[in-house]
C-alpha cells in the first residue's frame, strides 16, 4: 500500500511521533475520510503541522484540500457520520486531544483553542442578543454572576473595537454589519483567553476595506496575547501580509511548508508555483496569467502516485508510481514533491 | 477615439420601501444606482468595482433591461434600451447578454447542457435554423474549452469552473456585440479563476466583444480592464484608464479601496501605503448630503456635506474625479511585469 510511504513523512522541526516536543499545537499525520452513500472519500491524508505561540501558520487551499476540515478535526466538531478520523495526532501541549475524554476536550475548547468562522451570520445563535452570547462564557465557565458577566462582555466588545459596545450589547446578530458581526465573533472567541486561534475563512465574506480592518484587528491581537494562530484561507494576498509561514494543501495532504518569504520568493512545489503564477495582481501591468490546466482530483478516487501529477507541468514517470513524502529541502522547509531539490536550487 | 457602443446618460435606479400589508405606502427610497454615466466603447473592457451595496448589480440589471431605470437612458447604437419594449427589445437582447455570478444557481439543473446552450437560439430562431443547432453547440462547446461530447450532460456532472464556461457559452450564443459580466470569476478557486479569464480573453480577441466587467476584486479588474469606473453608494466616484485608475488615483475612496487590497508578495509589507477606513458604507436608503463618502473620509471640510462634487477632471489631474480635494496620490508600487 502506497500509505506507508506517508509514514515516513515529517515536517520540518517537529518531534518524532507520540513524543512531546514542547510544541504548543500540533497535528501530526492526521486521517479524516467522509463515508458517504457514493463511497469513501479521503478528505485528510496524513497531515502534520504545528503552531507555537506568537506565530501565525497560514494554511492555504483551494476548495476540497482538506483545510477547513482539518481545523474542525483539531476542534472536535467534526460531523460523525460522515465523517471519521482514522489516524494520526492532535496534540494540544504534548497530549494527544483525539483520547481525550468529551469532558477534559471541553475544557480546551475556548480556553486553549478558539475558533472564528467565515460566516458571521450562521455561526451566531439569531435568537439571542450579541452581548448574552459573550457573557454566556463567562458565566458558564467562569462562574461569573450576571452583572461581572456583562461588564466582562462589554470589555471584550471594547477590545474588537466596536464603537458604543454597551448600546450595542443588547443588539441582535442581525442588527450587526458583516464587519461588526465578525469582530463580534471574534470578542466571543477570545473571551476565554485561548492560547490558539483557528481562524477560518475569516474575511472571506467580507469587502476589501472592511477585510483589511478585521485582518489588522486579527493581527494586533495576536500580538498582544501571544496566542498561536492558524489561519485557514485560499487568498494569497492576505496570507503574504500577515503570516510567518506557510502550510499549502492538496488533495488532503500539505504538499509544501516554508517561511513567508521562501514560498514566495522560491515555491518548492509546482503547485504552489501554479497558485501563484495564476493570480492577477494588480500591482503589475500586462501580466500574463498562467494557469493551471484541469481539475483538482475527486476525493474518492485520487490517482496514483502523486496526486497532483495529472495536473503538472513537471510530471514525470516516477510521479504516477511514488507518492512523494513531505521532506525537508534546504533550511526551514519542506516539500512533496519528487523534484523538490532541483526547484529550490533553480536561479 | 472610436465610438461608445453603449451610452449611459444620468442613470437613475430607485427602489422603494414600503410598510404595511393591505395598504401598502412607500416609506423611503433605496437609491442603488443614483445618476451613472458613463460610455462603452467598441471592443474595451470597462471595469466596474465597488463593494457590496455599491450598485454594481443593479447597473447590470438596469444595462440589460432587467429593469426599468426610474430615470436617465441607455442607449445602444442611437436606440434607448431603456424605452424598447416587445419585437424591438427583443432584437436588442440578442446584441448584449449576461455572464452571472454563480454558476452553480444560474443554470437549471434539469436541463442538458446542449438545451442549457440551445435555448437562445428557440427565442431568436433566425440566428440558427433547427437543423443546425446541435452542431453549433458542438462548436460553442469547444470554443469555450469544453468536450463537444458533453452535450447531454446535466450541470451537475460540471465542476465550478466548467459551469462558468456553460454560462459564457450561452451568453456567446447570439454573437452578442456587448457581454455584461457580473463577477463572473468571485466563486471559483484561484487555479480555476485564472483559466476563466484567459478564456474571456481570448473571446474578446476573437469576436470583438466589448466587455462591462462588474467585479468587487480589483486586482482581477486590473488585469481584464482598459478602463475602470470606481462606484461607491450609486454613483461613480472616480473614471479613468486602468493606468490613471490604479497608478494615479485621485479620489479619497479609491485610494483607500486600492490600499486595502493585499499584495501577494511578503517583501511589500512594509512599503505599502496603508489608509485604513473606519466604519460601514452607509445606506443607500439615506446616503449623506453633498458627497458620500465624506462620512468616511479623511479629507472632508464642510463643502463636502453641502455641495455634490461632480464628476469631472480637476486641476492636476488627466481623468474625472467626483472630489472637491482630488489629488493624486499613487498607492500601489506598481511596475511593468517581468
Amino acid at each position: 500500500m502506497s500509505d506507508i510511504l506517508v509514514s515516513e513523512q515529517s515536517a520540518p522541526g517537529t518531534g518524532g511521533s507520540g513524543r512531546p516536543s514542547g510544541r504548543l499545537l500540533e497535528v501530526e499525520d492526521l486521517r479524516v475520510e467522509f463515508r458517504t452513500r457514493d463511497g469513501v472519500a479521503k478528505v485528510i491524508n496524513g497531515v502534520t503541522y504545528h503552531v507555537d505561540a506568537g506565530e501565525t501558520l497560514a494554511v492555504l487551499g483551494e476548495s476540497g484540500s482538506g483545510k477547513s476540515v482539518t481545523a474542525q478535526t483539531i476542534m472536535g466538531i467534526l460531523d460523525t457520520p460522515p465523517g471519521f478520523v482514522t489516524g494520526g495526532q492532535v496534540r494540544f501541549h504534548g497530549k494527544d486531544m483525539l483520547r481525550m475524554s468529551n469532558e477534559e476536550r471541553r475544557r480546551i475548547r475556548g480556553e486553549g483553542i478558539a475558533m472564528v468562522f467565515q460566516d458571521a451570520l450562521s455561526a451566531l445563535n439569531p435568537v439571542f442578543t450579541v452581548g448574552f452570547q459573550i457573557a454566556e462564557q463567562f458565566r458558564v465557565r467562569r462562574g461569573m454572576g450576571r452583572t461581572e458577566a456583562k461588564k466582562r462582555a462589554i470589555e471584550m466588545l471594547d477590545q474588537v473595537k466596536i464603537p458604543n459596545a454597551k448600546g450595542r450589547f443588547n443588539n441582535y446578530p442581525h442588527q450587526f454589519s458583516g464587519g461588526m458581526r465578525q469582530r463580534a465573533m471574534i470578542a466571543m472567541s477570545l473571551a476565554l483567553d485561548p492560547e490558539v486561534l483557528i481562524a477560518d475563512e475569516p474575511t472571506t465574506a467580507l469587502d476589501v476595506t472592511v477585510q483589511a480592518q478585521i485582518m489588522d484587528l486579527l493581527a494586533e491581537l495576536q500580538r498582544e496575547r501571544q496566542m498561536g494562530m492558524i489561519l485557514i484561507t485560499h487568498d494569497l494576498g492576505v496570507v503574504a501580509d500577515v503570516a510567518d509561514r506557510i502550510a499549502v494543501m492538496y488533495a488532503g495532504r500539505i504538499v509544501e511548508e516554508a517561511d513567508v518569504f521562501d514560498l514566495y520568493a522560491k515555491p518548492a512545489h509546482p503547485y504552489t508555483i501554479g497558485l501563484i503564477d495564476s493570480i492577477p495582481r494588480m500591482d503589475e501591468k500586462g501580466q500574463q496569467l498562467r494557469t493551471i490546466k484541469g481539475l483538482p482530483p475527486n476525493l474518492m478516487n485520487i490517482p496514483p502516485g502523486c496526486p497532483f501529477n495529472p495536473r503538472c507541468p513537471m510530471a514525470q514517470p516516477v510521479c504516477r508510481e511514488k507518492l512523494p513524502p513531505l521532506l525537508q529541502v534546504g533550511t526551514a522547509r519542506a516539500s512533496a514533491c519528487h523534484f523538490a531539490e532541483e526547484l529550490v536550487n533553480r536561479d | 477615439m472610436t465610438e461608445n457602443i453603449i451610452e449611459v446618460r444620468d442613470l437613475v435606479k430607485h427602489y422603494p420601501v414600503t410598510q404595511g400589508v393591505v395598504f401598502k405606502k412607500t416609506v423611503g427610497q433605496v437609491k442603488a444606482v443614483d445618476g451613472v454615466s458613463f460610455g462603452l466603447r467598441a471592443g474595451e473592457t470597462l471595469g466596474v468595482v465597488g463593494e457590496s451595496g455599491c450598485g454594481k448589480s443593479t447597473l447590470a440589471r438596469v444595462l440589460m433591461n432587467l429593469e426599468r431605470p426610474t430615470a436617465g437612458s441607455v442607449v445602444y447604437k442611437g436606440q434607448d434600451i431603456s424605452k424598447l419594449s416587445g419585437g424591438a427589445l427583443r432584437r436588442l437582447r440578442r446584441q448584449i447578454q449576461l455572464v452571472m455570478q454563480d454558476p452553480y444557481t444560474s443554470l437549471n439543473p434539469r436541463m442538458t447542457v446542449g438545451d442549457l446552450i440551445g435555448e437562445p437560439f428557440e427565442i431568436h430562431p433566425e440566428v440558427a435554423p433547427k437543423g443546425s443547432r446541435r452542431a453549433k453547440v458542438r462548436e460553442l462547446l469547444d470554443l469555450v474549452g469544453l468536450n463537444p461530447e458533453h452535450i447531454n450532460r446535466y450541470p451537475h456532472q460540471f465542476s465550478g469552473g466548467q459551469r462558468q464556461r456553460i454560462g459564457i457559452a450561452r451568453a456567446l450564443a447570439l454573437r452578442p456585440e456587448v457581454i455584461v459580466c457580473d463577477e463572473p470569476v468571485s466563486a471559483l478557486d484561484v487555479s480555476i479563476q485564472a483559466q476563466v479569464m484567459n478564456l474571456l480573453e481570448k473571446l474578446q480577441g476573437e469576436f470583438g466583444l466589448s466587455y462591462v466587467f462588474i467585479a468587487h476584486d480589483l486586482s482581477v479588474v486590473r488585469h481584464l480592464s482598459d478602463r475602470v469606473a470606481v462606484m461607491y453608494l450609486g454613483k461613480i466616484v472616480e473614471i479613468g484608464t486602468e493606468d490613471e485608475i490604479y497608478e494615479r488615483p485621485t479620489h479619497p475612496y479609491t485610494q483607500a479601496l486600492l490600499s486595502a487590497v493585499p499584495v501577494p508578495d511578503p517583501t511589500q509589507r512594509n512599503n505599502k501605503t496603508i489608509i485604513r477606513l473606519t466604519g460601514d458604507v452607509p445606506s443607500p436608503i439615506s446616503p449623506p448630503s453633498g458627497c458620500r463618502f465624506r462620512t468616511r473620509c479623511w479629507k472632508a471640510q464642510d463643502v463636502c456635506a453641502e455641495q455634490v462634487p461632480l464628476l469631472e477632471i480637476r486641476p492636476g489631474s488627466d481623468h474625472p474625479s467626483a472630489c472637491h480635494f482630488a489629488e493624486k496620490r499613487q498607492i500601489v508600487p506598481s511596475h511593468e511585469a517581468a
